[in-house]
C-alpha cells in the first residue's frame, strides 16, 4: 500500500496537492459561517449525479418528454426520490446562493484583492439561475410549458435583435421538439459545462487568497481538515436533509403513498404541456415571483424596463460593489444595497403570492386587495383547482392498462370526454343548458333557459321529466316554450294520477335504452321491471306522441326508442328539429351538425363525439373508484 | 532515464502585493473524532443521491421479458410441401417503457412443413451466435448468416465448423384447425445468445 502511494505521489505529486488542498489555514479557527461555499459546491455536486442518471431515462421531444419524466417518477425504481432530490436541491442551491452572496457582501470579502472573485461568483450565480430556468421546461408539463413561454417571450424585449434570440432558443418560431433538445443541451451540457469552468476558477482564486478571515484574531488558527470540513458536512447533511424532508412531506403528514409512491412524493407533474389548452394557473418558480410580479408594474411598451432595464441596473450594482466598497461609507451602502435588494424581492414575492391568494382570506389588506383584484385571484384558485384535476385525470389515464400511445400522453387526454367534455359544453352549450348537480355544483348557464343536464337519461333525470313537480320547473322544461306545452300538462294532469310504481317501471325502462355506463350494473340487476316496464310506455299513452320502437309515429315529439343512447344524442345535437326530435316544434335550439357539408357544422365530429360521451358519463375509470 | 535537460531556475516570483498564504508545513494536531466524523458525514450524504440514481439505473432487472406467448402465424396452405422454410413476421403487443404499441412486427420465425405431412417445425430467425437475423438461401438450401458466416441445415442444425455455439432455435408450435382450415400457431420467444443452452429471455 505504502509502495503503491510512493509510486504514485512520485508520478503525479499528490501527498503535496492533498496536503495543500487540506491544510489551508483558517486563522481565527473553524467557522459555521464558511461553510456557505462548501454546501453550494455539495448541491452542485448532487445535482451532477442525480441529473446524470435522470438523463439515462429522459427522452427529450415533445412526444416523449413527459411520458419519460412519468414514467421515471411512477414505475421506475427509486424514480420519484431521485427526481425529488434533483427538483428540490435545485431550489435549495438558489437559497443557499442568496446566503453565500449575502455572508460574502455583509463580511466584506469582495474587497481586494478579491474583486475578480466576487465577479466570478455573480456570474456562477447566473448560471445557476439559467440552470433552474432550463430545467423547469424539460418536464413538458402545462406548468413549465406555460412559464417557460412567458421566459422566453421576454427574450423578445432585446432590442434589434430580440426575436431572433427567441427564435434560436426556442429553435423555431413554435414550441417543439427542437425546444425541448435545445433546452436539454443547455441544461445538461453547456451550462453546467461553464459552470464547473468557472467554479475551479472560483476555487482556484478563493485558495489563492485564502479564506477571508472574519476575525483572525478571536481563536487559534487552525487548518480546513479536519475541523472546517467538520463544519462543512454538518452543513452539507443538513441540507440534504432539509431536501429530503420537502421529498417525502406527504407522506409525513399522513398521506396513504400505497404502491405508487411516485403518485404523491418527490417533485411534482402536471398535465402534460397542451399549446391549445390555456393554462391560466401559469407561475414561476417561486424564487422569479419577484421578477414576474416586478413586470405587473410596467404596462405596455414600458415592459422592457420591468424585464431587461432596471433588472439589469441592479445587476450592475451587485458588479461595482467591491469598487463601491473601497469607499470609507462604501462597505456600509453595499450592505445596505443587498438588503433591500433582498428585501424588495421578498416583499415582491409576498406580494406576488398575495395577489394569488387573497380570495382564501375572509378579511383582506385593504390597500392590497381591491375587488378586481379579488376576482382575479379568484379566478386563479380556480385555475389551480382544475390544473389539479388534470394533474390527477393525466395520471390515471396514463397509468391505464392501454399504456400511453406514441403520440403522447396530450394525445390522451385531448381524447378523454371527462377532460374535454367541460369545456366542450361550457363553448356550445352553457348559454342555455345549465349542467350541475343537486348541490348546484357544475357549470352554470348565465341564464339558464332549457333544461339542466346533469346526469342526461339518468333514472333520476327521467323521473323528474315524469314528475308534475318538476317537468314545468326551470330545471327542466320552464324556461323553454314547452313550458304550457302538451308534455307538462299530460304528466300534471294524466301522469300525476298513475300508480308511483308504474312510473317507476317506465322510467327505468327509458332510462335504460340510454344504456349509461354508469347505470350498467342497475340496468341488469332491475331487467324484469325494465321489461315491464317497456310495456307499459304505451298503456300509459306515451306513444299517442313519441314514437316508441314499433309503436306510435315521429313527427310530434322526439323518439323514445334508443333515448339517450350514443347515436341518438349525437343525432339530436346535430339537428333536433329532424322530425325524428322535436320536428317542427323545436324550440330555439340550433342545429350543431346539420348536413353532410362538415366544413359548415358548428362543432367538429371530433369534438361533438366527446361532448355526447361526457354527457353520458362515459369515459375511462382507473378500477376501484 | 538519465538524458534529461536540465531545466533553467525558475527566476524569483516579484513580490506582489497579495501573497498568497502557503499551508502551513505541519499539519496541526488532527482531531480525529472530526476526521472520523467528517469521513462518515460525506459517505453518507454522498451515497444518499447515488442510491436514487443507482436504483432507477437497475430498474430493468426487474421487468420481466414477454415470455413465450402462442400467437397464430399462417394458414398451413401457405407452407411449400416441398419442406423449403419460409420466413413469417411475428405481431404482438408490445410494451416500449410507457408506450403499448397493438400489433408490431416483434420478430420473424422460419416454419417448415415436413415434406409429406401436416407436422411443421418452426424456428426462430435470430442467430444463436451473436442476434443478428438468419436468411434462407434455396440455391443452397441452408440458412445463413450475414454476421460470421454461420449456416444451418434447413432442420436448423449446424453446419459444421461454424461459430453459432448450438443450432438455431426451434420454437414449440401446433397446427390447429380453424373454420376447417389447417393453422400454424407459434408458442414465440426469444433468447439469449452466445451459449451452449438455450436460455430463453424471460
Ligand atoms: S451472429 Fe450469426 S454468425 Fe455471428
Amino acid at each position: 500500500m505504502r509502495a503503491l502511494l510512493d509510486w504514485l505521489d512520485d508520478r503525479t505529486g499528490i501527498r503535496e496537492l492533498l496536503h495543500e488542498a487540506l491544510y489551508e489555514r483558517i486563522p481565527g479557527h473553524a467557522r459555521w459561517r464558511y461553510v456557505w461555499g462548501s454546501t453550494l459546491v455539495f448541491a452542485f455536486t448532487v445535482q451532477l449525479i442525480t441529473g446524470v442518471f435522470l438523463w439515462m431515462s429522459y427522452s427529450p421531444s415533445s412526444q416523449t418528454a413527459w411520458e419519460s419524466v412519468y414514467y421515471i417518477q411512477n414505475e421506475m425504481w427509486g424514480g420519484w426520490l431521485l427526481r425529488g432530490i434533483h427538483h428540490f436541491m435545485a431550489q435549495a442551491m438558489i437559497v443557499l446562493l442568496a446566503l453565500h452572496l449575502l455572508q460574502v457582501v455583509i463580511d466584506g470579502a469582495y474587497r481586494a484583492p478579491r474583486e475578480v472573485n466576487f465577479w466570478l461568483g455573480l456570474i456562477l450565480m447566473k448560471i445557476v439561475l439559467g440552470l433552474s430556468l432550463t430545467g423547469y421546461l424539460l418536464p413538458w408539463d402545462q406548468k413549465g410549458y406555460w412559464a417557460t413561454r412567458v421566459a422566453t417571450n421576454l427574450m423578445s424585449l432585446v432590442p434589434f435583435v430580440g426575436t431572433d434570440i427567441q427564435r434560436v432558443v426556442v429553435g423555431g418560431a413554435d414550441y417543439g421538439h427542437h425546444t425541448l433538445t435545445r433546452f436539454f443541451a443547455l441544461h445538461a451540457g453547456v451550462l453546467p459545462g461553464l459552470l464547473i469552468f468557472f467554479l475551479v476558477l472560483h476555487i482556484a482564486i478563493f485558495r489563492r487568497h485564502g479564506i477571508h478571515a472574519k476575525d483572525p484574531k478571536k481563536g487559534v488558527e487552525t487548518t480546513f481538515w479536519p475541523d472546517q470540513v467538520l463544519k462543512d458536512s454538518v452543513a452539507c447533511l443538513a441540507v440534504l436533509l432539509v431536501v429530503l424532508f420537502f421529498v417525502v412531506r406527504p407522506a409525513l403528514f399522513g398521506a396513504q403513498v400505497g404502491e405508487h409512491p411516485g403518485h404523491l412524493l418527490g417533485a411534482e407533474l402536471g398535465a402534460p404541456a397542451d399549446p391549445a389548452n390555456q393554462y391560466s394557473a401559469a407561475r414561476p418558480e417561486w424564487y422569479f415571483l419577484f421578477l414576474f410580479q416586478f413586470l405587473k408594474y410596467f404596462p405596455g411598451d414600458k415592459e422592457i424596463y420591468g424585464a431587461l432595464v432596471i433588472p439589469g441596473l441592479l445587476m450592475l450594482g451587485l458588479a461595482l460593489m467591491p469598487i463601491v466598497g473601497r469607499w470609507k461609507l462604501g462597505h456600509r451602502f453595499n450592505v445596505l444595497y443587498i438588503l433591500m435588494l433582498l428585501l424588495g424581492a421578498g416583499a415582491l414575492t409576498g406580494v406576488a403570492w398575495y395577489d394569488d391568494n387573497m380570495a382564501r382570506f375572509e378579511t383582506n389588506v385593504p390597500v392590497l386587495a381591491t375587488d378586481a383584484k379579488r376576482k382575479e385571484s379568484q379566478g386563479y384558485l380556480e385555475a389551480v383547482a382544475d390544473a389539479e384535476q388534470q394533474t390527477h385525470r393525466a395520471l390515471e389515464l396514463a397509468s391505464a392498462p392501454s399504456g400511453i400511445p406514441p403520440a403522447g400522453a396530450v394525445s390522451l387526454m385531448r381524447r378523454d370526454p371527462m377532460t374535454e367534455g367541460p369545456r366542450l359544453f361550457a363553448r356550445y352549450c352553457a348559454s342555455c343548458h345549465s349542467h350541475t348537480n343537486p348541490q348546484g355544483v357544475g357549470i352554470k348557464a348565465p341564464e339558464s333557459s332549457a333544461p339542466n343536464l346533469y346526469g342526461f337519461a339518468s333514472r333520476q333525470w327521467i323521473a323528474r321529466v315524469l314528475d308534475p313537480a318538476h317537468v314545468g320547473g326551470p330545471e327542466m322544461f320552464g324556461n323553454t316554450k314547452h313550458k304550457e306545452g302538451d308534455m307538462v300538462t299530460f304528466v300534471r294532469d294524466t301522469l300525476a294520477k298513475e300508480d308511483k310504481a308504474q312510473v317507476a317501471k317506465v322510467v327505468a325502462a327509458l332510462s335504460a335504452e340510454a344504456a349509461l355506463p354508469e347505470q350498467a350494473a342497475a340496468d341488469k340487476r332491475d331487467a324484469a321491471q325494465i321489461t315491464e316496464g317497456r310495456e307499459l310506455v304505451a298503456k300509459l299513452s306515451c306513444t299517442d306522441c313519441h314514437k316508441y320502437n314499433d309503436e306510435g309515429s315521429l313527427g310530434t315529439a322526439p323518439d323514445l326508442t334508443d333515448y339517450g343512447s350514443e347515436e341518438w344524442l349525437t343525432e339530436f345535437i346535430s339537428n333536433p328539429a329532424h322530425e325524428r326530435f322535436y320536428g317542427d316544434r323545436n324550440d330555439r335550439m340550433p342545429a350543431f351538425a346539420d348536413g353532410d357539408e362538415p366544413t359548415r357544422h358548428t362543432i367538429w365530429a371530433h369534438d361533438l363525439r366527446l361532448l355526447v360521451m361526457w354527457l353520458r358519463g362515459d369515459w375511462y375509470r382507473a378500477e376501484g373508484k | 532515464m538519465s538524458d534529461e535537460i536540465p531545466l533553467a531556475p525558475l527566476p524569483d516570483k516579484p513580490a506582489t502585493k497579495y501573497s498568497t498564504p502557503q499551508a502551513p508545513e505541519t499539519p496541526p494536531r488532527r482531531g480525529f473524532f472530526s476526521g472520523a466524523a467528517s469521513i462518515a458525514i460525506g459517505a453518507l450524504i454522498g451515497v444518499v443521491p447515488t442510491a436514487a440514481g443507482l436504483a432507477t439505473l437497475f430498474d430493468p432487472l426487474r421487468r420481466k421479458g414477454s415470455g413465450a406467448k402462442l400467437l397464430r402465424v399462417a394458414s398451413l396452405d401457405t407452407l411449400p410441401t416441398s419442406g423449403e422454410p419460409r420466413a413469417f413476421p411475428i405481431l404482438a403487443d408490445y410494451v416500449d417503457a410507457w408506450n403499448r404499441l397493438p400489433n408490431q412486427p416483434i420478430g420473424t420465425v422460419y416454419l417448415r412443413r415436413l415434406p409429406g405431412t401436416d407436422k411443421v417445425e418452426a424456428f426462430n430467425a435470430t442467430c444463436p451466435h451473436a442476434g443478428c437475423m438468419v436468411s434462407f438461401k434455396p440455391e443452397r438450401n441452408q440458412f445463413q448468416c450475414p454476421c460470421h458466416t454461420s449456416a444451418f441445415e434447413a432442420d436448423g442444425s449446424r453446419v459444421m465448423p461454424c461459430v453459432s455455439p448450438r443450432d438455431l432455435d426451434g420454437l414449440k408450435c401446433e397446427v390447429r384447425k380453424e373454420e376447417g382450415q389447417p393453422v400454424v400457431y407459434v408458442a414465440f420467444e426469444n433468447f439469449y445468445s452466445g451459449m451452449h443452452e438455450k436460455k430463453a429471455k424471460a
